[in-house]
């Protein structure tokens, strides 16, 4: 179970780094060479986003990604295939992170038995409040996954509670307003807010967005247990090219 | 919890968690105001006083002779402040915006008439404003842009996705999950996460409840059909509500395109080619491929060139309570010539759709029959796309001396 596989890794770091990666950008080639760099400069668990042509809930770095790959043809089936090949030669646990529309065309029962059989361990739906979501809920259950759910600084605490009841392996506390890769000043609401996370839920703490450096994940050790690093890697691929990705990643924990 | 504004399978909220709260304040804030005797009538009062509320109907007497069929009556919108029916749904929300507290709208625009309109109100009303619009809409309505401006609303040109109305509702979106506490979006359709089909739809009634008055003082009877352009779906929603209970016939037109079987419209219910989808917010038919990626749509008129369309409509295209139709690009520029030279009105591109179904059909029917077209707006805004489509030789004349003047 990941919330276990999480709470282990928990014991010898005291903070764990997720990625997220944008599938096909800029080619599937240089996603797999991302993924073995993060993996091998000791990320612990990652996103693997499918690109979806309307991601409402993504800033204007990831939304590029998301149009780029598309533009370049990724399929569906083929970031599946490509998920099964990363999960069988890296041994970290990966999540899908996708749009409720990739799900609901390729029907969402059958898109969670491919996760299952292509060794994912749980999925982000960023536009798929539980109430929205029942079919993806039994699916995730029948299948054993992990559906994650979100946090937001707006989010009262009794819906924190509600939330909680259907979340698995970890929840993604989201650091303030705003799609993701825009400018993000952790305020000193962060703790109040982090402590109103912690009393709705035991399972472990993910914070996004907007982890750029070690000062970072610095501040967020012992405040969350998983710091989320999201549009910055985008940048730096585009920036610098993949081959700056594990120096970055290394750097983070120093 | 919340009614989930669902239309049998259509509809829903499929919202990210940081709009979850807003959207609670919205629904509650507009159930209130449905329940306050004293808002609809602010509502009726500012529509009469500010916009020209009630737009009477017109009898088009030259195009019922010339067609040789059904009396047709033409519903006039576009007499509305701004030019469209738009101006319903917006004052109709700016009065739910002060009732909430906010200081600042934004909203999409294809055409730019909602865009207009918003612009429009937040001056009147006091508000900040930003027009999120597509980079190709920009380009055809520009007239609305520098009328917008004007106004004191920014402008955003949309750059990314395929730079139309689409794209301008998801940089709508992504403004609002990052300045919900003091930003209204007012979604000018009724698309979108619920509440907004029901909203938009109940301000848009009105258009219904007057037409179906007017034509039974005029006529002593309803209607036998009822025509009305379906991009969104607002002004169409607006007109068949007045009639829903009726035996009247009525009939959603869709932008055809290039025709449908060239791929290259934007037809949802009146094609083979759009399925069940979830995107923007909400539960419809889009036109999408067999991965759910949005295609590319197109239409003459930037208003219906949009990839999904109203969850109301959509059920009631299942129900069978409305029937949709397409017009071809090329038709439109038809018919709005024709109502233009024989009626001296000049309906706007988006609107024509409903003409050219109605065109098709008057012949055929009795005299004695009535049809009602819905001129959701004026054409005056289409001036380039029409100079263009009639390749007219004395204005594009006058358009290389006005860039002469301004390279002098």
């Amino acid at each position: 179970m990941l919330e276990t596989y999480l709470k282990k890794k928990l014991e010898e770091k005291s903070i764990l780094l997720m990625t997220h990666i944008v599938l096909g950008y800029p080619t599937f080639e240089d996603s797999f060479k991302i993924i073995e760099k993060m993996v091998k400069a000791g990320v612990d668990l990652m996103e693997l986003q499918i690109p979806f042509s309307e991601p409402i809930a993504d800033g204007p770095v990831i939304l590029r990604a998301n149009q780029k790959s598309l533009a370049s043809g990724s399929r569906v089936k083929k970031c599946l295939d490509f998920a099964e090949k990363i999960t069988g030669e890296f041994n970290i646990p990966f999540l899908f992170m996708t749009y409720y529309n990739i799900l609901f065309k390729f029907g969402v029962d059958t898109f969670a038995l491919e996760m299952k059989k292509r060794g994912l361990k749980g999925a982000i739906v960023p536009d798929l409040p539980p109430e929205e979501g029942k079919d993806y809920l039994e699916a995730m259950e029948q299948h054993s996954l992990a559906p994650i759910f979100i946090f937001s600084p707006t989010t009262p605490d009794e819906r924190m509670t509600y939330l909680a009841q259907f979340g698995k392996g970890f929840i993604y506390c989201v650091a303030r307003k705003g799609v993701t890769g825009a400018q993000t000043t952790f305020s000193e609401h962060l703790d109040a807010y982090l402590d109103r996370c912690r009393n709705a839920t035991n399972l472990p703490l993910a914070l996004g967005f907007g982890v750029k450096e070690k000062a970072d994940v610095d501040f967020l050790t012992g405040k969350a247990d998983i710091a989320v690093i999201g549009t910055q890697t985008i940048r730096l691929v585009e920036e610098n090219g993949v081959g700056a990705v594990g120096e970055f990643i290394r750097g983070l924990r120093g | 919890m919340i009614d989930r504004g669902y239309y049998e399978e259509f509809g829903g909220a499929y919202l990210p968690e940081i709009l979850i709260s807003t959207f609670e304040e919205l629904i509650e804030k507009f159930q209130e105001a449905k329940k306050d005797p004293g808002f609809w009538g602010a509502y009726l009062d500012i529509m009469s006083t500010y916009s020209c509320r009630p737009t009477p109907i017109t009898f088009a007497e030259n195009l019922t002779s010339h067609f040789g069929g059904a009396r047709i009556y033409i519903k006039r919108e576009d007499l509305n402040h701004t030019g469209a029916h738009k101006a319903n749904n917006v004052m109709g929300q700016g009065l739910l915006v002060k009732r909430m507290g906010k200081t600042r709208v934004i909203a999409e625009t294809g055409a730019g008439q909602h865009g207009m309109a918003t612009a429009t109100m937040a001056a009147r009303m006091g508000f900040k404003c930003t027009i999120y619009m597509g980079e190709v809409d920009v380009q055809r309505q520009r007239p609305n842009v520098f009328w917008m401006e004007r106004l004191g609303a920014e402008v955003v040109p949309v750059t990314d996705g395929t730079r139309i109305l689409k794209d301008a509702i998801n940089e709508a979106f992504r403004d609002w999950v990052t300045n919900m506490d003091t930003t209204h979006y007012v979604l000018g359709t009724a698309c979108g996460p619920h509440p907004f089909p029901e909203m938009v739809s109940y301000f848009q009634s009105i258009i219904g409840k007057e037409a179906r008055e007017q034509i039974l003082a005029t006529e002593g009877k309803l209607p036998d059909r009822v025509y009305a352009c379906v991009g969104g779906g607002s002004n169409a929603m607006g007109i068949f509500q007045g009639f829903m209970d009726d035996k009247t016939e009525l009939v959603g037109v869709e932008a055809g395109g290039r025709g449908l079987d060239t791929g290259q419209h934007a037809s949802r219910l009146s094609s083979e080619d759009a399925s069940v989808g979830v995107a923007q917010g909400y539960k419809t038919y889009f036109l999408q491929d067999s991965d759910g990626q949005m295609n590319e749509t197109h239409s003459v008129a930037a208003g219906l060139d949009y990839v999904g369309v109203s969850p109301i409509l959509a059920h009631l295209k299942e129900t069978g309570r409305v029937r949709f139709e397409a017009a071809t690009d090329t038709e439109v520029v038809d018919a709005l010539s024709l109502t233009i030279k024989k009626e001296g009105l000049i309906p706007a591109l988006e609107s024509a759709h409903a003409f050219v179904q109605a065109f098709k059909e008057a012949p055929a029917m009795a005299k004695e029959d009535i049809v009602l077209i819905n001129q959701s707006g004026r054409g005056d805004k289409d001036i380039f796309t029409v100079a263009d489509a009639f390749d007219d030789p004395t204005w594009q004349a006058f358009i290389r001396e006005k860039a002469e003047e301004y390279n002098a």
